[in-house]
Order: structure tokens, then sequence, then C-alpha cells
């Protein structure tokens, strides 16, 4: 059956489509279209059907936690994040490969070359190495489809979760995938054989590291006999191309009849040694790596072959050292003339993103901005979500943004340095996601910081997601050791606006920690809410 | 067959809609289609493309080339500007004539209607005001822009109005006929 769908969907489809029993996620861009793909599904199910987990997580941590407890139980699971979630995640990932898995466990990382929506652009394939596991890079959707499957498969033989990472452009394109029209079953509940690979104590860890060390000249193998690794000796062999994922699309866009040099895709690591060496016995001199992101397999080439074959590619300025691919850079790095072109039109300007109209983010920085100005060198700390755009025109009200949680942290260390007014701004799903721990430090502390938590009730930025939280802000807060006296809740509209500054003001001139919660509903939720009322 | 189409606004304005139908109608022919969209922060009022292939081949990339790209469909004059290095030497722009300024360095609407002026194969369009006349809300601008790129698609128009109708049909017989409405409008207009 044909279906057109997002590189995310298919990954979805494939996943449902292998025995799924459960996705884990926290909404990042460009991951979130693999949940909600899942969630849509989930609501269509018919009474017979297996049920698939698919709550949203309250971070990414706790996906990757939840995700194991249930390989543990024997079932299919599966982790989604954006690339930076892997951070957050990181603990769990990296010592999920020594436990190993039960069920199979599958961790799809989006990376974000270009930093379309995001602060870095790291690469994922970086955190498979690190933790010595298998990682999959699709170069298709269709590919994306079927490989997480096999990911699924290899990730129960091998007894080890699987990586597969992939990018904006990857995840965010529609192309029709085949799918088929006869899922797998669910994995029964069974307990794991050998209880103590899943204790990490250092005697039994050791054991496991030893295993996992071991295995790795496996996983070579198994990327050099893997369909998705392939490699094809060219008319003029001295030169080598290697796609890595989608950089081999856009190698075949440029090649449409075929590519005169040899070709190694991989969509497969760890890295398939022998295909490298027979491109290296096939007389290759030169060696062009195409890789969306950091120049990892560029790197790792230079180890594996001869110090007479020249490596090219990110480092040597082949190909830019930053951003995604594009079919005219590999164009360029192909030696091919750029197709003609038009000159750009220079009445353009950028437009960059803004708060929407009548968003209660709007009303909180107008007050807070008004609130600021009348201090000689109030601070304020922003965090990850829409209100980022705080630090654009109109407003320019926030100081910092690093990443999630880091709001209310770098608040409180600001006012340890002796800074006042010390303010973070965070938004209600950011707050549950990393903020609660932090501001459990500026209690037992005794900070003095202002933490405004911009309560929209959803995830706003990835799409309106529920938000963890959602109406337990203030008791959260309280049991963290807030000062009920000063935890206060504010309407963000413009008639509050003299009641909304008194309130920051007198949270200012309090010396500890004070939340103050402007919660007015995300206003795209709010249409949606009012079309699916006016529905029914 | 094969047309790389550029599909251009602001974030909000419903380029996806038309992506949509198109890709519902090459689906139906038994088309390969790629389409790269624009998710996450760049939606929020920001300048937003989607880049959409349609062809009888296989498709490698999901990106257009610089200097690839048949057709420029743009619900904003200056963003339909934005991608003129993609469009090929000989490829359309079809446009909406209204400007949405929200920043406050929009440049001079004046200059800008001349510069596209200055293009040889071109179709600007008040498509709002075209929406309006055909008896559909301004939200329908969108369906206008996508009748009046039909032309170029090498899709009959029959098969994009099929697209269109099992696009909206959940939403009810009066929205799908409004949203036929404004497609017809700009086919109708694109021609002349």
């Amino acid at each position: 059956m044909k279906k057109l769908l997002l590189g995310d969907e298919a990954i979805a489809q494939g996943a449902i489509d292998a025995g799924l029993s459960g996705v884990y996620a926290y909404p990042g861009t460009p991951s979130t279209e693999i949940t909600e793909f899942i969630q849509l599904h989930e609501s269509k199910r018919g009474a017979d059907a297996a049920p698939i987990f698919c709550r949203w997580c309250v971070n990414e941590k706790t996906a990757m936690e939840g995700a194991l407890g249930m390989s543990y139980m024997g079932k299919r699971a599966m982790v989604c994040m954006k690339h930076v979630g892997l951070n957050v995640a990181a603990d769990a990932f990296v010592n999920s490969a020594m436990t190993g898995v039960n069920g199979g466990l599958v961790v799809v990382a989006a990376d974000d070359p270009s930093m379309h929506s995001s602060q870095n652009e790291q690469d994922s394939r970086f955190y498979g190495k690190f933790a010595m596991m298998p990682v999959f890079e699709p170069s298709s959707q269709q590919e994306a489809y079927e490989m997480i499957g096999k990911a699924f498969d290899m990730s129960e033989s091998c007894r080890l979760p699987v990586l597969m990472r992939i990018t904006t452009r990857m995840a965010h394109s529609r192309a029709v995938v085949d799918i088929t029209e006869s899922p797998r079953r669910q994995n029964e509940k069974r307990f794991p054989e050998d209880v103590r690979s899943w204790i990490l104590l250092p005697a039994f860890a050791r054991r496991r590291y030893a295993r996992l060390v071991e295995q790795q000249s496996e996983l070579v193998r198994l990327s050099e006999s893997s369909s998705h690794n392939s490699y094809r000796r060219g008319e003029e062999p001295s030169r080598a191309v290697v796609a890595c994922g989608i950089a081999y699309n856009y190698l075949k866009e440029n090649c449409p009849e075929g590519c005169k040099s040899s070709v190694l895709k991989i969509s497969q690591y760890p890295l398939p040694e022998a295909l490298i060496g027979q491109m290296v016995a096939d007389g290759a001199e030169e060696i062009i790596v195409m890789e969306e992101g950091q120049p990892v397999v560029e790197e790792m080439m230079r180890g594996l072959v001869p110090s007479t074959v020249a490596v090219k590619g990110r480092l040597t300025g082949e190909l830019p050292r930053m951003g995604e691919l594009t079919p005219d850079s590999v164009r360029k790095a192909l030696g091919m003339e750029a197709l003609p072109s038009r000159e750009a039109d220079d009445l353009i300007v950028p437009r960059p993103p803004a708060l929407c109209v009548g968003c209660g983010h709007r009303d909180m920085y107008t007050a807070l901005n008004q609130v600021a100005a009348e201090y000689k060198d109030a601070r304020i700390f922003g965090d990850i979500g829409c209100y980022t755009l705080g630090a654009l025109s109109p407003f320019h009200a926030i100081h910092a943004c690093v990443e999630m949680g880091s709001s209310v942290t770098m608040a409180k260390g600001a006012a340890d340095a002796g800074q006042w007014p010390s303010v973070a701004v965070i938004g209600d799903s950011t707050f549950t996601h990393s903020g609660i721990t932090g501001l459990l430090d500026c209690v037992n502390s005794r900070s003095n910081v202002v933490i405004v938590i911009s309560d929209n009730l959803t995830t706003g930025m990835t799409g309106g997601q529920d938000s963890a939280g959602t109406g337990r802000l203030e008791d959260i807060c309280r049991g963290v050791g807030v000062d009920p006296a000063h935890v206060r809740v504010v309407v963000p509209l413009p008639k509050n606006m003299e009641q909304i500054k008194s309130v920051l003001r007198e949270e200012f001139e309090y010396d500890g920690v004070s939340v103050v919660i402007p919660r007015r509903e995300c206003i795209q939720t709010l249409k949606r809410h009012a079309k699916q009322q006016k529905k029914q | 067959m094969k047309k790389d189409i550029i599909l251009a606004g602001v974030g909000g304005q419903g380029i996806l809609s038309i992506a949509t139908v198109i890709g519902e109608a090459a689906l139906a022919e038994g088309l390969f289609i790629k389409q790269a969209e624009v998710h996450g922060m760049s939606q929020r009022g920001g300048d937003v493309q989607s880049n959409l292939r349609i062809s009888s081949q296989e498709i490698a990339s999901d990106l257009i080339p610089v200097g690839g790209a048949d057709i420029i469909v743009s619900l904003e004059p200056m963003e339909a500007l934005r991608y003129l290095p993609y469009l090929k030497k000989e490829g359309w722009i079809v446009t909406s004539s209204v400007p949405f300024v929200n920043i406050d360095n929009y440049p001079d609407i004046e200059a800008l209607r001349e510069h596209l002026d200055r293009l040889p194969n071109r179709v600007v369009l008040d498509v709002e005001q075209l929406a309006r006349e055909a008896g559909a809300p301004v939200q329908s601008a969108n369906m206008v822009l996508l009748g009046a790129a039909v032309p170029m698609l090498d899709i009959e128009y029959e098969k994009i109005e099929a697209g269109v109708r099992r696009i909206f049909q959940r939403k009810g017989e009066e929205v799908t006929a409004k949203n036929i409405a404004a497609l017809r409008a700009g086919y109708d207009n694109s021609k002349k």
C-alpha cells in the first residue's frame, strides 16, 4: 500500500508495523511528528488491536528510561527526540548499551544541521560511537520505513539498543512510501534471562563492558554485509565518493546516470571497514566524504586509509564546514558547474519569526520590560520555547538563552554572584522538563531570584502538545518549597498590565525565591479547541 | 513529466495546504513526489517555503537545486522574489500581489511591483479579492493561488479539483464548494 509520508511518519509507521509496544518522547523539532503520528494511529485503533503506549514524557531522560523499562519486559520500545534531547537522555542512553536490551529498543535522534529550529548542530552519530552502539542513517523515507523494522530485529539479535539518526530534511520531507499489508505482532511479556546484566554494579558492569567491546567487531561485520551499505567501483576509481545518509540523494540528483567515481553509500555504522578497504584496493587516491552534520566519517576515514590517500570533505573545504548539505554544495564538491541561475533580488529583507499577535508571552514581556527598566541593571535569563523570540524585536527582553531549564539555574548562579534583580523566564513545559530541579536549588540556597513561568498550558513551539504540569504548577512550586505567599498567578492581558507590573515589582523587591505565573492559553491551541468544540 | 515547485509565504498563510492538494493529485496520478517542509520556530510569522517535486521518474533529492525550479508559487510578493535564484531562466512566478507587512523594513511596495513586472513569465493576482468575489472566505486565497498555478503544473485542472474535493470533504460540502470556487477563480484569471 502506498502512502505519502513525512520521514518522521515513515519511521512511526515502520515502528508500528514492526510490533512496537511503546513510544517514549518529549517534543522537539524535527522529531515531534514521529510520536504524533503514533498518537493519531492509536486514537483510531480497533478494539481488538494491541495498544501502543504513546503519551508524552516529561523529558528525554524519563523517555529513555521508560523505554528501557519496556524493553526489560521483552517488548519493543522506541525513544524519539531532537539531537539536543540526547544530551538530556545521555546518562540513560550510554548506559543502555551497558545493560543491553531484552525487547528491541530503537532510539531516534533527529539532528538539525543549519539550526532551523535549534541552538546547535551537534551530530548524534558521535553519541552512537561514544556509547558503542550500532547507528542507522536512512537515505530516503522508504529506507527509513524499512530500516526501523531491521533496527528492532538487530537490537534483539545483538541484544543492544540501536540509534537511528536522521536530519531535518529526512524528518520533514514527504515522499511516497510503500508500506506492508501484514504488520508484525507485538512481543509477549518476558523477563530478561540474565538479571545481573541489568544491575550495573562495578563487578557486573566490567563484565558487561567487556562484552560490549567484544561485540564491536561483530557490529563492523554486520555493517559490511548490510543491504543499507553498498560499494560500487566506478569507471574512474582513483576518485571515490563516500555518501552518508541523505547525502546519497544529493549525489544521485547530480549524477542521475550514475557516477564515474567509485561510490560507497553508508547508512549503517560502525563503518564498514572491508568496503573502505575495497575502495582503496580499487585504486582510490582521493576520497570525498559527504555527510550531514559534523565531519564524523571524514575524521574516522583518515585512520582507516593509507596516508597517501587524500580524504576530503568538510574539513578541507570541498564542502562547507557548517550547515546542512544541499544538492548545490554536493554539486560543487563533485567539481561540476552550477546550474545557470538568477541574481538574488536586492529588495529582499529577512523576515524573522515573531510571537503571534495576541500571544500571552507578549503581554508578559511588555510588563516585564517596563518593570525591569525601573532598575539599573536587571538581568533576564531566557529559556527554550516560543518565548525565546522575546530576544528579538520589539522586545529585546532577554539576556541569555542556552538550553532547557537553564534560565532558572543561571538566574540563581547570577544571584549567587551578586546580581539583582535576577530573573528567569521559562515556559510551563520547559519548567517541568528541566526547571523543577533548578527551582529546588534556588529554594535550598534561599536565592534572591524571580522565576517567571509563562504558562500557556501547552508545549507551544512544537505545535501544541500536552504539557506535563498543566493545572499543577503552583502545587509543584509550593511542594518544592517556595513560600506560598510568593507563588503569584496573573493573567497576561493588556487590561491587566498595571496589576501584573505591581506583582512583578513586589516580587523583585522580595529577598528570596519568587515565582510569578502569567497564565493564558496559547492562542494557537485556543483556536484549535474552539474549532473542535464547534464541530461537537 | 517533472515539475519542481517552490511554495513560499509567511508562516500561517497556508502554503502547506497548497502542497497537500498538489501532492494528493500527484499521488492519484501515480507520480513520484518529494516535499520538504519547514516546521518549528521558523513557522511563527517568519518566511516559510516548501520544496515540492513531482515527477514520473524517481526523485533523488528532497531539495530543489539553485536554478532548478520550474515555478515559484507564493502567497506574498516579497516572498516570491526571495527564491528568485532558484528559478529556472524560463520558469514562472505565480504570486499574490497582497503584501504581508509584519516587519518595519518591508521594501517599497511600488518597487517590489516593478521588480515583479520585469519578469517575463509571471502571474500576479490579488488572490484575496478574487476569493471574496468567488464567494469564498479570505482563508481560501491559497486555493485561488493554486488555481492560478494549475496551467503551469502539467496536471489537468479536473484532477487538481478532485484533489481539493478529497482534501476538504471531511470539512463538509459548503467548505468544499467554496474552496473549489476559489480554485476556479484563480484558474480562470490565470489564463487571461
